[in-house]
């Protein structure tokens, strides 16, 4: 009887000690969970899911307080990424949250620019270029047509366009089944070649 | 023992190894190969795509209605490495604008179209004379001058590739003459006739890439390609230029699998033949650096194999850049009654047109005509049964059924892990495949797939850095104003203190004159009148005041 | 004047194969096995591959339909056949005509159909089949016949028929007299009993590898297997591994204790190693696809054969060692993906 009271307080102690000394050598500084949620956005900063940018949306996601198919541009394939990540059930797009589009920018129309800097203080990743009474551009390579710009301008000079596939990046199809024998319908992340 | 790579890489040629898998094929090739090389009719209008090498698209030098002559420069690149497209014939630049272009995508693209005006006169032609003695350098300028790109199909321009393989010091130039693929005979018919300026290029390419040594590969079964260029070499007494035959097997005339028979090694994945100390070049590209070299001219023409079951009169013509190909076929005999397909390249992997419409471009080696009875379409597409005949023929040693089964899934890492990039889209898997799965087109719609995903990743990561950065900013300004603010509020308490402070010290001061005062008043009381202290604090008053100012 | 074209992808000439033309080279190859089957055992197996390969074509033809699939198209790659011949090889030839029904619905509908069909089973169907009604019936599938010289079976034609429909068999034969234990059986129960192999390999049913009749039918399944080797059908890792591992082990356990192990030859020459060997293992579906995979595939096959044989429940162990592999090879296939070219 004393010995296994010893034994089991022994070994309950030894435990303790290990999960104590590992709670301390293995500790995590931040969410790892809100950062992987994070890579899996599109970083489109757009707001379109009702957070101020993508990482407060993974962060309200990894707490719950969102669902994972808010996210308008990173579409069917960032929610099946996330359902991934997380174990959870994939979803259809919210449309409350917008449709899926195919990648934009945007374009400042030169002549009806005024200068006035709004857009500029809009651009969550500070893709305009201008100052105050100056013509303003857009920086092709940085915009990630996340719309933020349009509502402030005073003279409606945005425009957002879709960006002209470059020949060099033509994409292949996917190939088509020559009959008609169902098998698990494959996903396709992308698909937004030129084909 | 076994040898380091490079210096087993040097013995090239020297014993023959196999790759794995590969298919024997029906060549096919006879067909084509009954009549020499023809030159092909000047046509109303040649159409040449900006876009024919690897890279940017090219800009146009020249404007709507300008003369141009024959060689002249009319478009220029930058990417990868500066280089020029010229005009095929003399005459007027009658449009740039979007025509069908012949490319793998079938869309069509910008392009310079040219009304000949019959007389075909050259531009001041810049030849190299003294091309033996001069700074590989010059010559490799040269080459991107002319136009020079890779004529086996990748059209990589040719200059980047030798100065690469220039750089890493490499010791052989292996002309690849190799043609595996089915129906296409232009390589060999260039032999067969024109052996002179296979050598030439392949001297030209030697010394403009540094290599020590020259192997040229070609087919057994291309028995008069030999006797015609053993004989050229013997007559130009070139000594480290070797003749090698190599078997027969599709992909054969692959880079890599090439380099594999020849020397027994693998190239490293993620590496490039020139690493090994060996430059790939096809025989076409060095007839046409010759031609650029010691003629002066741009690559302007080549010569395109008009076959298949769906030609009347299959032939190898010498074809102008730009050439509309209904104008080839025309002169072949037009398109036989059971002409079902067009194709560009060989039936394994070239790519189909929809149009005759499509002009020659650099990279068309091959026009061909398949009939309805050639084609793969009627079969019905079958469930994998994983037989592993696709594992089998898989010249890069691949498991083609396990990469579609990933693909098919959206399994891009997968697929990675499992060598999607070391795929050759050679096609054998699919020739093979019981189920008749369209493997190859999987691995190119995954390749660019994947392309893409990368792509995508790198917008996200810079998307990300930029609004990290500007956040960091924000916050910053935030920070500073914040700062600024207590500052400002620091001072002014500190302001008060030392008002406080000094007012302390002048009441002590008032005190003091005061008290002193009082003991002159008291002292003077005892002497005589009271009339002094007023004048004393009116005094202490004006001090009080200038303070304020000063701070 | 220009002219359109249809386009397509490459490669643009067609397959030189086709899974319907694999299973029919797997059946012809299997043909000299049946014929010789015949010669020694009378012409009930050829009843109990023709009631097997209604039964699958049935079940085929009703799954295809269920699953709303392409019926013909199917049906034509003969996968259901190749099923149904390799499940009837492994019948006594006498067993009433609903063993076969059994089987082929275990085989067609449960284990090919239910886990997605063509190319999708986990588990060879002929071999579920088979153990399916094996474990059910045991006492049905060891009525074997001995084996005899043509024209002398114990049972013709006629009443091979009568026999397969109405359950039992036309008077005045009787079970007893006419059905005989398989040699492996007979080694077994020997065995069990205290005898060595010497003497039990003294009975008139040894001949002189494996079973009479037995090692002659092995014979020609394996000249039909070398046939599909040389079609490059089937790739030589699994059978050369799966009888090499037999030998190999069988001679192990010969040297150790000659009295209770027979020569390994016997062990190759006896049961269904050979059959398995070239025609059930290797069924690329439910194998391995790597060769090292094949490699270890076909050795674990033999191995658990000569365990199963030799310390199991039953005479023969083919079926369960594939259907055991089976379990194994996604496992198997994971750790021997090949290197490729370059890494």
């Amino acid at each position: 009887m004393d010995w296994e009271i010893l034994s089991i307080s022994l070994l309950a102690s030894a435990f303790g000690l290990g999960l104590g000394w590992a709670a301390k050598r293995f500790r995590m500084d931040a969410d790892p969970v809100v950062e992987q949620i994070n890579q899996l956005l599109p970083q489109t900063q757009c707001g379109q899911c009702g957070y101020p940018g993508c990482r407060p949306y993974a962060a309200a996601i990894a707490s719950g307080d969102a669902e994972i198919n808010q996210c308008p541009p990173g579409g069917t394939a960032a929610i099946q990424a996330l359902a991934d990540l997380l174990g959870r059930d994939v979803l259809q797009l919210n449309p409350e949250n917008g449709q899926e589009k195919p990648r934009r920018v945007a374009v400042i129309n030169e002549q009806t620019c005024i200068g006035c800097t709004l857009c500029i203080q809009a651009c969550p990743v500070d893709a305009i270029l201008g100052a105050a009474k100056q013509m303003h551009t857009v920086i092709e390579s940085e915009c990630t047509g996340c719309d933020l710009c349009l509502p402030p301008c005073p003279v409606d000079c945005i425009e957002m366009v879709v960006q002209p596939a470059h020949m060099a990046d033509w994409q292949a199809a996917m190939p088509v089944r020559r009959s008609v024998i169902i098998i698990p319908p494959p996903i396709t992340p992308t698909q937004t070649g030129l084909l | 023992m076994r040898l380091p790579a490079k210096e087993q890489a040097e013995l090239a040629g020297q014993r023959l190894y196999h790759f794995h898998g590969g298919l024997k094929l029906r060549h096919n090739k006879k067909i084509s190969c009954q009549q020499p090389i023809r030159r092909s009719k000047l046509p109303p209008r040649l159409y040449v795509p900006l876009l024919q090498h690897a890279g940017e698209q090219a800009k146009a030098l020249v404007v709507l209605g300008q003369t141009v002559l024959k060689g002249q420069a009319i478009a220029c690149f930058e990417l990868p490495e500066p280089g020029l497209v010229h005009a095929p014939s003399s005459g007027t630049v009658t449009a740039i604008a979007r025509s069908a272009i012949s490319h793998p995508s079938g869309q069509e693209g910008m392009a310079v179209i040219i009304k000949p005006d019959g007389r075909d006169q050259w531009c001041d032609l810049q030849a190299l004379d003294n091309w033996r003695e001069l700074d590989p350098v010059r010559l490799r300028k040269h080459l991107a001058e002319s136009g020079i790109v890779g004529l086996g199909g990748a059209v990589f321009p040719t200059s980047t590739k030798v100065k690469d393989a220039h750089d890493k010091g490499i010791h052989t130039l292996i002309l690849n003459g190799a043609e595996c693929e089915p129906f296409i005979s232009c390589d060999e018919m260039l032999m067969r006739e024109e052996a002179e300026r296979v050598v030439q290029g392949a001297l030209v390419l030697q010394r403009a890439s540094g290599a020590r040594q020259v192997i040229i590969a070609i087919e057994d079964q291309m028995g008069e390609v030999w006797d015609s260029l053993q004989t050229t070499i013997n007559n130009s007494g070139q000594e480290n230029i070797r003749l090698v035959k190599v078997t027969t097997i599709y992909p054969e005339g692959g880079e890599k699998q090439l380099i594999q028979v020849l020397t027994g090694l693998e190239v490293p994945h993620g590496q490039r033949p020139t690493d090994l100390g060996l430059l790939c070049q096809n025989v076409a590209t060095a007839a046409a650096a010759a031609d650029a070299v010691i003629e002066g001219k741009p690559l302007i023409e080549r010569i395109v194999t008009v076959t298949g079951p769906g030609v009347n009169q299959p032939a190898n013509l010498l074809a102008l850049i730009g050439t509309p190909i209904s104008d080839l076929v025309a002169q072949c005999g037009g398109y036989s009654q059971q002409a079902e397909r067009l194709l560009l390249g060989g039936p394994m992997m070239g790519y189909a047109l929809a149009s005759d419409a499509n002009p020659v471009i650099k990279a068309a080696n091959c026009v061909l005509v398949l009939s309805s009875a050639d084609l793969a379409t009627e079969h019905e597409e079958l469930p994998c049964i994983r037989c592993g005949e696709c594992a089998r023929v898989c010249p890069s040693l691949l498991l083609p059924q396990q990469l579609q089964w990933d693909l098919r899934n959206g399994l891009f890492d997968d697929a990675t892990e499992h060598g999607l990039s070391a795929c050759i889209e050679c096609g054998c898997c699919d020739f093979v495949c019981p189920s008749h799965i369209p493997l190859t087109q999987w691995f190119r719609f995954g390749k660019s797939e994947m392309r893409n995903l990368t792509e995508q990743k790198e917008v996200a990561e810079q998307a990300k850095q930029r609004f990290e950065a500007r956040e960091q900013r924000l916050a910053t300004i935030q920070q500073n104003r914040a700062q600024r603010l207590e500052q400002k509020k620091q001072s002014m308490q500190d302001k008060q203190a030392q008002q406080q402070k000094i007012a302390a010290a002048m009441q002590r001061v008032q005190l003091r004159s005061d008290q002193q005062a009082e003991q002159d008043v008291i002292d003077r009381a005892n002497i005589s009148s009271t009339s002094e202290t007023d004048g004393s604090e009116s005094a202490n008053d004006e001090h009080d005041s200038n303070e304020d100012k000063t701070s | 004047m220009t002219r359109k074209f249809a386009t397509g992808t490459a490669p643009h000439i067609p397959a030189s194969s086709s899974v319907g033309g694999v299973m029919r080279q797997v059946l012809y190859a299997l043909l000299p096995g049946i014929a010789t089957h015949c010669w020694y055992f009378g012409p009930g197996i050829l009843l109990q591959i023709l009631l097997a390969s209604l039964f699958a074509v049935g079940f085929e033809a009703a799954m295809l339909k269920l699953r709303q699939q392409p019926v013909l198209t199917h049906l034509l790659d003969f996968s259901a056949v190749v099923t149904a011949v390799l499940f009837a090889l492994c019948l006594p030839p006498l067993v009433p005509w609903w063993i076969a029904l059994l089987g082929m619905f275990f085989a067609i509908v449960i284990a090919k159909h239910l886990y997605g069909g063509l190319g999708h089973n986990v588990f060879n169907p002929a071999m579920v089949g088979y153990v399916v009604v094996l474990i059910c019936f045991p006492q049905t599938m060891t009525q074997w016949l001995p084996a005899t010289a043509p024209g002398s079976w114990s049972v013709g034609l006629w009443d091979s028929i009568s026999t397969v429909f109405s359950g039992h068999l036309p008077l005045p034969l009787q079970w007893d007299a006419v059905s005989q234990a398989t040699p492996l059986d007979t080694l077994r129960t020997g065995i069990n009993s205290g005898r060595t192999v010497e003497e039990i390999r003294n009975s008139a049913i040894f001949g002189d590898f494996g079973g009479r009749g037995w090692e002659w039918i092995a014979n020609w399944y394996a000249v039909g297997g070398l046939w599909l080797l040389w079609r490059r059908i089937i790739s030589w890792q699994v059978p050369v591994t799966m009888i090499g591992s037999v030998l190999l082990l069988g001679m192990l356990a010969f040297l150790l204790d000659s009295g209770s192990n027979p020569v390994p030859l016997q062990h190759v020459f006896s049961g269904a190693l050979v059959l398995g060997a070239f025609f059930i293992a290797t069924d690329p579906v439910s194998g391995c696809t790597s060769n090292r995979g094949r490699l270890i595939f076909g050795a674990g096959v033999g191995i658990l054969t000569l365990v199963i044989r030799r310390w199991g429940g039953y005479p023969d162990g083919v079926a369960f060692a594939v259907l055991l592999m089976n379990m194994a090879a996604p496992l198997i296939d994971r750790y021997t993906v090949p290197r490729y070219y370059g890494k």
